[in-house]
């Protein structure tokens, strides 16, 4: 049985990279980094892991860094969070289109301005359509097993796509959690060594990532999002397999208390947990109320989505961004394209909350249901809103 | 006019969209879009290579009798051998004339 060990949630990202047994590491190392870069760089630099830590000047050039290292064949993991994500953007995209299988942990924060430190999901979904996998922890020890399963999925001959672990900032990156952590040797049996298709090697050249004249983009394209869709059932089976060596078993949607629900909150990241005692709170009143949240956010579990709502009345989507001009949140819309066609959809509300680190309490759910469930019974309600935004 | 010779289907790609063969660029005739070509005047032609030392993409090379042969294969037709020859032995002329 693996030991529980109290860690701040950063430091049990490194110590999973390092059980990973990862090559190279290359991160900035200054803010906005978390702890998860500096903890890679002591492990390196103790002889604990054997690995080659590149700290690099910006996160354009740590991505840069990933693509070749992972290009020549090694494990490569990187992490970053909100501007530095967006530094990297221009290169988040190519790490995929050159199938290199790099594992990157954001802590999620808000992009500026005004000028935040603090989490919300604005930085993630400005990457949304990036061609990464991507999967969203709610607590410590779903960070830890995420990125074991990130490595599995990235490096598996028929996926070789760079995987984002989200987890959110500070209320998890500088929070200390009881985490049951593996150790290399118990990951090693999960993990097999990574056998790349293809590298960069002097004796057999090839080229990675020529231009793409227009007679070919489309196709290059094509390939990259029909992987990235067809990744899906390695995601789930490699998530079975982890739950029959280790006992903790995740799905591409995650329900709570959906039984009998009328309506059911969705959201995403660490707010969850809040939004469960909120249920439990609701279901002893005896409001049937139920709680769902993507865990799989990209490649978009639409079928699992659509058989999970059957029956639901009402969705209330709880964004932790707002798509600018869009009249909602980037979630909503997505869930509601999602349902757009489908037989017996329920009523989806969108809400924004959580902002630039501002908490949503179990009050605000409560909130939020009411409010779905008013609007439910009348058959309409506004195209979104903000909650908990002062008028004046 | 030379075509990318690698069209393909998006199944039939290789990973990433990498090219596996090296050197396969040799097969790729990059001067198929010149407006205009040099044609040199041999009887002016004072065999100093300036024309080859200074043409951007190595189109011209040097003959056994001291002459340079013009490659229209890579020729974009940017008339520097021209600008360049000293006795103005070289002259642009438009493509299907």
């Amino acid at each position: 049985m693996p030991k529980r060990v109290g860690i701040e949630v950063s430091l049990a990202a490194s110590e999973a990279a390092c059980a990973a047994d990862v090559d190279v590491i290359a991160a900035d190392p200054v803010t906005p980094q978390t702890h998860i870069v500096e903890h890679l760089s002591e492990l390196v630099a103790d002889g604990e892991l054997d690995a080659e830590f590149m700290p690099v000047e910006s996160e354009h050039s740590a991505m840069s860094a990933c693509i070749g290292a992972a290009a020549a064949g090694a494990r490569t993991f990187t992490a970053t969070s909100a501007p530095g994500l967006a530094l990297m953007h221009e290169i988040v995209f190519i790490a995929p289109s050159l199938r290199t299988p790099i594992v990157m942990v954001v802590a999620n924060r808000a992009l500026s301005g005004p000028i935040s430190i603090w989490n919300d999901h604005s930085d993630i979904m400005a990457e949304r359509d990036c061609g990464w996998i991507q999967t969203f922890a709610e607590n410590g020890q779903e960070v830890f097993d995420l990125i074991i399963h990130a490595f599995r999925v990235a490096e598996d001959p028929e996926v070789l796509l760079p995987v984002i672990v989200n987890m959110d900032g500070f209320t998890l990156s500088h929070v200390i959690e009881p985490i049951e952590m593996l150790s290399a040797s118990e990951v090693s049996e999960y993990l097999k060594p990574y056998n790349p298709q293809m590298v960069l090697d002097p004796r057999e050249p090839i080229t990675m990532g020529p231009v793409g004249v227009p007679e070919m983009y489309t196709e290059a394209r094509y390939q990259a999002e029909s992987v990235l869709n067809g990744s899906k059932k390695v995601i789930v089976k490699a998530w079975k397999e982890f739950a029959k060596l280790y006992g903790r078993s995740y799905k591409p949607i995650e329900t709570y208390r959906t039984e009998g629900a009328e309506v059911v909150l969705m959201t995403m990241g660490s707010v969850t947990e809040t939004a469960m005692t909120a249920v439990d709170r609701m279901r002893e009143k005896g409001i049937e109320v139920g709680l769902m949240r993507f865990r799989l956010w990209r490649p978009f579990p639409v079928q699992e989505f659509r058989r999970a709502v059957k029956g639901i009345k009402a969705l209330a989507v709880v964004d932790r961004a707002i798509s600018f001009g869009a009249q909602g949140g980037p979630v909503c819309s997505k869930v509601k394209s999602a349902l757009y066609g489908a037989p017996d959809q329920p009523q989806v509300f969108g809400f924004i909350s959580g902002l630039g680190g501002r908490d949503i309490t179990v009050e605000m759910f409560e909130e939020i249901v009411k409010k779905a469930i008013r609007y439910a019974t009348k058959g309409k309600g506004p195209m979104y809103e903000l909650i908990g935004v002062r008028e004046r | 006019m030379a075509k990318v010779d690698a069209i393909t289907g998006w199944k039939d790609l290789e990973i990433g969209c990498a090219i596996i063969e090296p050197g396969s660029s040799r097969r790729l005739k990059t001067g198929d879009w010149r407006s205009q070509r040099p044609v040199t005047d041999r009887d002016e032609c004072i065999k100093c290579g300036l024309c080859w030392i200074y043409c951007p993409d190595i189109v011209y090379s040097p003959t056994r009798n001291g002459y340079f042969k013009w490659n229209g294969d890579y020729c974009k037709g940017c008339g520097i051998c021209a600008h360049e020859c000293p006795k103005d032995a070289i002259t642009m002329v438009m493509e299907g004339e």
